[in-house]
């Protein structure tokens, strides 16, 4: 984005313009080079880690979903656009985002109609019907993964083991995820598998390194502010470590807390959402604890086992409000 | 409002589109979201309010003259509540199945906005066979807008309309549709799509 010169503009004319013109414009006057459009498909690339590691462990079941969710969510925002008569704005990745997002939480059996429904609810009811990117309330992902977990309870919690732990076998045998083990068969999954992600769950939250690898390059770029990750990770390790620390045997401990589910996914990459998540620093803040809050409640005495979807949709819907509270004050503002 | 009076078929007619209870002026939504899960239910409350509206409008406008205007709202509830009772009573009389499956929402109809509303807009103010015409028009668009909603999302959410499997075996219905998001959503939808019309038909 660079200021226009007049010396620039009226060069056709025929008037002899001096070369050295003082140029006036109005603040800002830094200029980056970043925009949507460059940020997004960087998003997208700091995905890519943990698509790969779900191609890895899930093979082709992964693949037909990947492609599908990502498909069918640039279609629909192309003819939403259409429909619109917006100019098209799929090339600025973030519809790429949210079907790949949508992607890594559905179970990797899922089927490809429902994957589909997915998308198409995600774009159209939780991002077009707002207005577009940038006036959703919602992460579209999540309201897309909301939508199907309501739709189809049974399809959205039947989950296969990795092909790395069935032998060759593409249709893996299902089983159970570490969190739903812990919750209705107190079993704990060793924190080295949960780490690498040979675990059984949904294609992107298997593997907390490959988020974390994506994750960091996102933090580093500043394409998510850090304190969202961190109070959203620092309190789910207190408000949980709180819990273990008191009834070790009934309550599972804030390390287990971290890496299961899909808690590092949803810290790194919808959380962070530039669109929904707070603008100000303390609201940053609240907004992390209060998702750790919400997850903790859920995990240890909700009737699913996993509240990462809805701790970050509620906190969400209360973001605007947020925001409203904690504005700071305006320099040389006088008291009326 | 209008000094003039409207025709006979304008004062049936507006209560279907441009003054329809569920889509342009927002009455009633109670019943509207809870029970149109499936067409039958839709169709079952929209007559069961149809009646109470009808039946309410015609005895309230014939009294209209005789009730005085600081306990008009105690007497209109009175009036509206006997008729609800009628109502209830024949469906649970009638209709077992479709009374245990309305629950709560029959006896509910006693507060539904949109009787009382009508009530104390028209029916208190004009004449008995306005009113009337005033009760057919409103009911009918309230349950021509409840069947509608009732069908899409019973298509949708169990793959049949009024019971009859439209949608074979390859179609995983969507739970959330016979769910309270789902009346929300279609409801959304159905108010999008009047207002995109209206719009149309302005600029047109």
């Amino acid at each position: 984005m660079s200021i226009p010169s007049p010396a620039s503009s009226k060069g056709k004319s025929k008037l002899k313009e001096p070369e050295n013109l003082l140029i006036l414009a109005s603040s800002p006057h830094l200029h980056t080079t970043t925009s949507t459009q460059s940020i997004m498909w960087q998003v997208v690339l700091a995905l890519s880690p943990a698509a790969t590691m779900a191609i890895y462990y899930f093979r082709w079941p992964a693949v037909v979903i990947i492609l599908t969710s990502v498909i069918a969510a640039v279609l629909t925002e192309a003819v939403i656009n259409r429909l619109k008569g917006e100019t098209l704005t799929i090339t600025d990745g973030s519809a790429v985002i949210t079907g790949l997002l949508l992607a890594l939480t559905l179970p990797p059996t899922f089927s490809i109609g429902g994957t589909i429904l997915g998308a198409v609810v995600a774009i159209g009811i939780g991002k077009q019907l707002f207005g577009g990117l940038g006036y959703n309330i919602f992460n579209p992902a999540l309201l897309g993964r909301a939508f199907l977990q309501a739709s189809f309870p049974i399809g959205m919690t039947t989950w296969s083991t990795p092909a790395t732990l069935a032998g060759s076998a593409v249709d893996g045998v299902s089983t159970a995820t570490p969190l739903g083990l812990y919750k209705f068969e107190h079993a704990l999954t060793g924190y080295a598998d949960l780490f690498v992600g040979n675990v059984g769950g949904s294609l992107g939250e298997t593997s907390a390194l490959a988020i974390l690898i994506g994750g960091l390059y996102l933090l580093i770029r500043r394409f998510a502010d850090w304190r969202i990750p961190v109070s959203y990770l620092g309190g789910v390790v207190i408000i949980g470590g709180i819990f273990w620390a008191f009834a070790p045997n009934q309550f599972p401990d804030p390390v287990f807390h971290l890496l299961s589910g899909g808690l590092i996914l949803g810290a790194f990459f919808m959380a962070t959402d530039m669109v929904t998540s707070p603008i100000t620093h303390l609201a940053t803040w609240i907004y992390g604890i209060g998702m750790a809050l919400i997850l903790v409640i859920i995990r240890l005495f909700g009737g699913l086992p996993e509240g990462v979807m809805y701790s970050i949709l509620l906190m969400n819907a209360v973001t605007p409000l947020l925001n409203r509270y904690t504005r700071p004050k305006i320099f040389g503002e006088v008291q009326s | 409002m209008a000094k003039k009076q409207i025709s006979i078929w304008q004062e049936i007619v507006k209560g279907l589109w441009r003054e329809n209870p569920v889509l342009a002026t927002l009455l009633g939504l109670c019943p509207t979201l809870a029970v149109t899960n499936t067409a039958v239910n839709g169709l079952a409350m929209g007559l069961a309010t149809s009646f109470v509206l009808l039946s309410s409008s015609l005895f309230i406008s014939s009294l209209r003259n005789f009730i005085p205007h600081q306990v008009r709202i105690a007497s209109y509830i009175v009036i509206i509540a006997t008729f609800v009772t009628v109502a209830d009573r024949f469906l649970a009389g009638f209709f077992p199945a479709i009374s245990q499956s309305l629950g709560p929402y029959v006896p509910l109809i006693v507060v539904n906005c949109l009787i009382l509303g009508r009530q104390e807009a028209f029916s208190s103010k004009n004449k008995i066979s306005r009113s009337l015409l005033d009760g057919i028009g409103m009911g009918l668009g309230f349950s021509l807008v409840l069947i509608a909603l009732g069908m899409v999302r019973e298509l949708l959410g169990s793959g049949s309309i009024f019971g009859i499997t439209l949608l074979g075996e390859w179609f995983e219905p969507w739970m959330v549709m016979i769910l309270p998001p789902g009346a929300f959503l279609t409801l959304g939808f159905f108010i999008a799509i009047a207002n995109w019309i209206n719009d149309r038909r302005a600029t047109a």
